[in-house]
């Protein structure tokens, strides 16, 4: 048996192939307008010569990757695509090249950001990462049901009237469920819904010395409103409904109402996959009277980490896809409905795109009606609007997660659920130092 | 009535052998299916068994957006390059364990077992920054040198086990007839213990084939194998399910049929000494 060619075979084999030309590496999420980018970037090679290295990933495997890659100064990516909730920590860290170049440039109009979404991209003024593409959250529900319960949606909603329509509009029969909400356990799960929820009823996570607050009135009327508004109109097993499960459900006609995502606007709208595409109305996210609004803040956004060789590329790369032109690219070959929405001022204004997509108004009326610098009704010492922006909360906020998708379960009650919510979030915020 | 009883004993297993197997088969049928169904179909909160709107579109969106033969091709090269580099190390130190045994080999095997038992993201971060000081992030010989780590234990632990059911006379009588230990291991050994050596190949090119943490973490589109081609299919939001089984299917297919065809080797391999 000859083994020794063989091995020096196969070795030299991977060393050959692994030697290639110089790239840009861009790290991104799967999802359907980053999808569109990466189809529509031949035209920024040939423009400028810079040749492109895809890494396409789902959303969490790609945020451990670019995480260790950027803490350990691995230089394997040249732009990141990254989350509201990584850009002011990673800025904070100094992992991150500012994007001075996009604010210096006239034609790119750094102003024409929509302030909410620019505010919590930058830190001390400067602008850390460049909005892709932004979202709210907001109200989708069925029109024809809500007419069959003799109610009407108003613009803006309350909880109360949320509860009501909820309960007018279950048809258990039918397997029609009034409302379908996120109950599966995670940060950016159901404690993104939940938490943008409780700002509406004036809770918070930290007081301003950072001592949890789950032991207020505020978070006990937010979980026992969500709960029982579940247990009364809600599909069976929602505790593991993530987004897609409860799109599922609506596009099938079997959700009344659904709170969730701006985006999703486009899908439920969309006829090839939605058997409810012509009957779908939008609502502001509701609120409870206090000046706050349930809704949630998130941009995908694309940004450079300080350890990439081609800082001067990939600015240059950010510039093209986030420009005023890359969206009229979009709209010439895709339509006005494609282009990404949420993230520039001029976009709302343009009478084409109002015309495409009916949910406009309401998704910039939403992401307008989030503030990440003082997201609730109290003060705090964070931002962000369903997240707090400190490096702990990742793992805080499941924690929390899967307490509370365990009352929403029926497997504990929610004053279980809060009292060991508040015991794990004080033990974990007192040991990573922020309660002295 | 012996015989009529051991008629249904055998009726009996053979269809609890063929339950298992067809529940261990489940997720792969259903992963072949959902490949030809739409997207709205394969999300669908009434699942239908087959494709009611088949449909090859899903598998040109996948190469439209992704390139899999770069991915496969990369997928062989570590696979094949780690299971050669493990087999080139594993034999001699088999043979080691086996024939020429001390006080401490015993711990040395369990040692190299308790590797195995510490979780990747355990070493992640120390190996990472190894990889970024020695520049084999994204690299084929960076990933095959990872691979042939991880599995080396599992390599050795199965090539001991099949060489100490080789008696050790006839290494003896080839040493008495003057061969020297390359001669040893190379011409008398390794033919004896093919059975062995072949299933140990074939369950390492499928561990490594398989290998997710290290393919995805390390590599950043260059080196990516098919590991990182599925994972990229995956999405938290919008309808996937049909373009990501499309993935899996193609990925898994070729040592699929790699299994298929060599199943009795592995068999064989897997069995061999367990009856006495």
């Amino acid at each position: 048996m000859k083994l020794t060619p063989i091995l020096v075979g196969a070795f030299s084999l991977a060393l050959a192939a692994s030697a290639s030309a110089q790239t840009l590496t861009i790290a991104t999420v799967n999802n359907g307008d980053m999808i569109r980018m990466q189809g529509l970037s031949e035209a920024f090679t040939a423009e400028t010569g810079i040749a492109l290295n895809w890494v396409v990933l789902e959303e969490n495997t790609l945020r451990q990757n670019v995480t260790t890659d950027i803490a350990t100064n691995g230089g394997q990516y040249d732009v990141m695509t990254i989350g509201t909730y990584e850009a002011p920590i990673w800025a904070k860290q100094g992992w991150l090249v500012p994007l001075d170049g996009l604010s210096a440039d006239a034609a790119y109009d750094v102003d024409d950001l929509l302030p909410a979404i620019r505010g919590g991209l930058s830190m001390d003024g400067k602008l850390y990462a460049a909005p892709f593409y932004g979202e709210s959250s907001m109200v989708m529900y069925r029109k024809d049901l809500m007419e069959k319960a003799g109610l009407t949606m108003p613009d803006a909603p309350t909880w109360e009237f949320i509860g009501q329509a909820a309960r007018a509009m279950t048809d258990r029969a039918n397997d029609i469920n009034g409302i379908c909400l996120r109950g599966k356990a995670g940060w950016g799960e159901n404690m993104a819904f939940l938490t943008a929820m409780s700002n509406s009823f004036g809770a918070r996570w930290f007081d301003e010395s950072w001592h949890a607050q789950f032991d207020q009135p505020e978070w006990k009327q937010t979980l026992d409103t969500y709960l029982s508004l579940m247990a009364d109109a809600g599909p069976a097993g929602a505790s593991s409904n993530g987004f897609n499960e409860n799109l599922t459900l609506f596009q099938q006609g079997k959700c009344g109402m659904w709170i969730d995502a701006t985006v999703a606007a486009s899908f439920v709208t969309n006829p090839n996959d939605s058997t409810v595409a012509d009957k779908v109305g939008f609502a502001l996210a509701p609120d409870n009277g206090l000046g706050k609004r349930g809704n949630w803040l998130w941009a995908w956004s694309l940004a450079i980490p300080k350890s990439t060789q081609n800082a001067e590329a990939a600015e240059k790369f950010i510039n093209w896809a986030t420009n005023k032109d890359y969206l009229a690219t979009v709209a010439a070959k895709e339509g006005w409905a494609n282009v990404p929405p949420g993230t520039r001022t001029s976009l709302y204004e343009n009478a084409e795109y109002q015309a495409a997509a009916p949910f406009a108004k309401m998704t910039l009326d939403s992401i307008n009606a989030a503030d990440p610098t003082n997201p609730t009704v109290k003060p705090v010492p964070y931002t962000g609007v369903q997240f707090v922006a400190i490096p702990e909360f990742a793992g805080i906020a499941t924690n929390v997660g899967q307490l509370f998708s365990a009352a929403l379960a029926g497997q504990m009650s929610a004053d279980d659920a809060l009292a060991q919510a508040q015991d794990a979030t004080t033990r974990d915020m007192t040991r990573a130092g922020y309660i002295k | 009535m012996a015989r009529a009883a051991s008629i249904q004993t055998r009726i009996g297993f053979t269809a609890l052998a063929w339950g298992i197997a067809l529940l261990l088969f489940a997720p792969i049928l259903w992963t072949i299916l959902t490949a030809f169904k739409t997207e709205a179909e394969a999300i669908a909160s009434s699942p239908t068994f087959l494709p009611q709107q088949f449909t090859l579109e899903n598998f040109g969106a996948v190469q439209d957006r992704s390139d899999y033969f770069k991915h496969a091709f990369n997928s062989i090269v570590v696979s094949l390059g780690s299971t050669l580099l493990g087999l080139a190390i594993g034999i001699p130190a088999a043979w080691a364990m086996a024939f020429a045994p001390t006080k401490r080999t015993k711990d040395v095997l369990m040692w190299m077992l308790s590797t195995k038992m510490m979780p990747a993201v355990g070493v992640l971060i120390p190996i990472y920054l190894i990889f970024r000081d020695l520049r084999l992030l994204d690299t084929l010989h960076g990933l095959t040198l990872i691979m042939t780590l991880i599995n080396l234990p599992i390599i050795i632990w199965m090539l001991y086990t099949y060489f100490k059911e080789i008696p050790v006379d006839i290494l003896e009588a080839a040493r008495m007839d003057g061969a020297e230990l390359y001669n040893e291991i190379v011409h008398v050994l390794v033919p004896m213990a093919v059975p062995g050596i072949a299933s140990t190949l074939l369950l390492n090119v499928i561990l490594a084939w398989n290998e997710a943490f290290w393919t995805i973490t390390l590599t950043s589109g260059k080196a990516g194998t098919l590991t990182a081609f599925i994972s990229s299919f995956s999405s938290p939001q919008g309808l996937f399910l049909a373009k990501l089984s499309a993935a899996s299917l193609l990925a898994i297919a070729p040592i699929l049929l790699m299994g298929w065809f060599s199943q009795k080797q592995l068999v064989r391999g897997l069995t061999f000494g367990a009856v006495k």
